[in-house]
């Protein structure tokens, strides 16, 4: 379980994360949507001690972030930001190969290659594992960063708009294999999301930010409300139900 | 062709201008003239990897490949430390002749500084690393606006000395002091041993390095202060040569095509003791030192230079 308390941050004098407090259940997917500049890609750093917090506390099965192993931790939390500029020339097996460095400190094993071959496999990589990264389109690119992500072997996945640039097709196949990965594997995923639908369609559990604060949380069947995303976003948006899905409607 | 063969071959070549260096061309007193470029040579190979080295390391921290670590102003420092010297006690005095009292104070100065800029600059939370890059370059230009200003009040003939002092020689040097950066050189690389592993991992970035486990603001502060040590022996030792670095990592980078820190380390280290053997052939025998070694790397490394900058693929 993934429990935050009290975190705020500021930048200057503004408060980015305003004394947010949270619980993220194990084994769900968890939406975090809001405006922009509501604090939710600082929050999700937080978390994943990628920047550090001004005061509260994070906890992570029990154990406060700022105080772990950095090479323990990675053992057990992945993060995956939207933007991801590498300066060196890998392939994607190479890439995924890093994401054992937690484990093998870069002397990989058998067993270490087994974990990469499988998150290929379970991205569908294999027929181009051998190409250079600056050879492929977005979508094969973040589909190469996400089996990193599968072969580093956390409980806790973070990805920060992992659907950022992505086409209809590849942003569906995303979702599904982090459905995938939390239903099949028992992982934990939090991500950061900008299309509503996307996260009702997806998400167990939905967090609504706001100037930094949590505005909303529960459910995705009660979050996703005319009435709850009026006061999120500030404007109308109707709720049609199609297919067991809840689709909001706004582009109008 | 495998990594290991081409490793295999810069070394066969590094080992056969040395060869070269050594025992061609000898004359009648091979006696004196063996030893005395023995003594060349082990400073080549020491200040060749201390730079080749440093560069790597400096190029993957800061995830550029155009940089090199002259850019913190460790160069230009060195430069104000000779000029003041002479400007205050006049080249005759001690300090400019004795060698080994200038190389302690440029080493201890040096590293002061480097890490006087660190601690300022890691002590607020938060600070990345083009910030210091900036600061460095900014204290760089300081101090060759102090030099400049010094040089031109000087006596013409003081200044003359000064001018020796900004180009990288490799002749008339000291064996004490040889031994002494070798052993430095030394503690320094057994030290950063236990960073190699990291180095892999950090050329993919900070956020990525972090996730994987490294513990960044530690691993880089010392891989930093690594960079500066290795940097201040090699200037004090032959003189400011750190363009020699952004010269021989970049051929490194190509020929062998990879991102493994282990081949490009020792490629690049063997890439620049031929780059300096060469080119202290060139300087010797072919124009037989009309011009000097620094005036050759920097045209040569110009021009490479140059070549990077328009070339539009710049994918390795």
């Amino acid at each position: 379980m993934v429990e935050v308390k009290n975190v705020s941050k500021q930048y200057g004098n503004k408060n980015v994360v305003d004394n947010v407090s949270l619980q993220i259940a194990k084994g769900k997917i968890t939406s975090f949507i809001g405006p922009n500049g509501a604090g939710k890609s600082t929050l999700l750093s937080m978390i994943s001690r990628l920047i550090s917090k001004d005061s509260g506390e994070i906890f992570i099965d029990g154990e406060e972030v700022s105080k772990c192993n950095s090479n323990e931790l990675a053992k057990k939390i992945s993060i995956l930001k939207q933007s991801n500029h590498i300066n060196i020339r890998l392939t994607i097996r190479e890439l995924v190969s890093f994401g054992r460095f937690p484990y093998s400190q870069g002397r990989l094993t058998k067993e270490d290659w087994r974990y990469v071959d499988e998150a290929i496999h379970y991205m569908e990589l294999e027929d181009i594992e051998d190409k250079f990264l600056d050879q492929l389109s977005g979508g094969q690119q973040q589909r190469a960063y996400i089996a990193m992500v599968i072969a580093q072997n956390t409980d806790y996945i973070l990805l920060d708009e992992p659907l950022n640039n992505l086409d209809m097709k590849h942003s569906v196949q995303i979702m599904k294999v982090l459905r995938r990965l939390t239903d099949e594997l028992g992982k934990t995923v939090i991500i950061v999301i900008h299309d509503i639908n996307f996260a009702s369609c997806y998400s167990d559990y939905i967090v609504a930010l706001k100037d930094g604060k949590v505005v909303q949380e529960g459910p995705t069947e009660e979050i996703i409300d005319s009435s709850v995303l009026k006061g999120i976003y500030e404007m109308d948006i109707n709720i049609e139900h199609i297919n067991e899905n809840r689709i909001a409607v706004y582009y109008a | 062709m495998h990594k290991n063969i081409k490793m295999g071959i810069l070394a066969s070549i590094a080992v056969i201008l040395i060869i070269i260096f050594l025992f061609t061309d000898m004359g009648n007193y091979w006696e004196y003239v063996v030893p005395n470029r023995a003594i060349k040579i082990l400073a080549i190979i020491l200040t060749g990897t201390a730079i080749a080295f440093s560069t790597v390391v400096f190029q993957t921290i800061t995830n550029n490949r155009i940089l090199t670590p002259s850019i913190i102003g460790l160069d230009s420092l060195y430069m104000l430390i000779q000029t003041f010297l002479i400007f205050a006690f006049g080249s005759s005095s001690l300090t400019v002749m004795n060698k080994s009292l200038n190389f302690m104070i440029s080493v201890g100065l040096m590293v002061l500084f480097a890490g006087l800029l660190y601690r300022f600059l890691f002590k607020r939370e938060g600070q990345n690393i083009y910030f210091l890059l900036l600061v460095g370059l900014v204290m760089g230009t300081l101090f060759q606006s102090f030099s400049s200003f010094m040089q031109v009040i000087i006596d013409p003939n003081e200044f003359q000395v000064v001018q020796d002092r900004m180009f990288a020689s490799f002749n008339n040097i000291n064996t004490d002091l040889l031994l002494v950066s070798f052993v430095l050189i030394l503690l320094v690389s057994l030290y950063f041993a236990r960073f190699i592993k990291y180095l892999n991992v950090l050329s993919l970035g900070r956020e990525q390095a972090i996730n994987l486990g490294v513990d960044y603001n530690y691993v880089v502060k010392r891989l930093l202060i690594v960079v500066a040590i290795l940097i201040s022996i090699s200037t004090a030792l032959v003189g400011p040569i750190t363009f020699l670095g952004l010269l021989v990592v970049n051929v490194a980078y190509q020929f062998f095509k990879t991102y493994q820190h282990t081949h490009l380390i020792f490629g690049s280290i063997l890439i620049s003791i031929i780059a300096l053997i060469g080119g202290l052939l060139i300087v010797e025998r072919v124009f037989t030192f009309s011009t000097t070694l620094s005036v050759i790397i920097n045209f040569i490394g110009g021009v490479y230079f140059i070549y990077l900058l328009l070339k539009e693929n710049n994918s390795w």
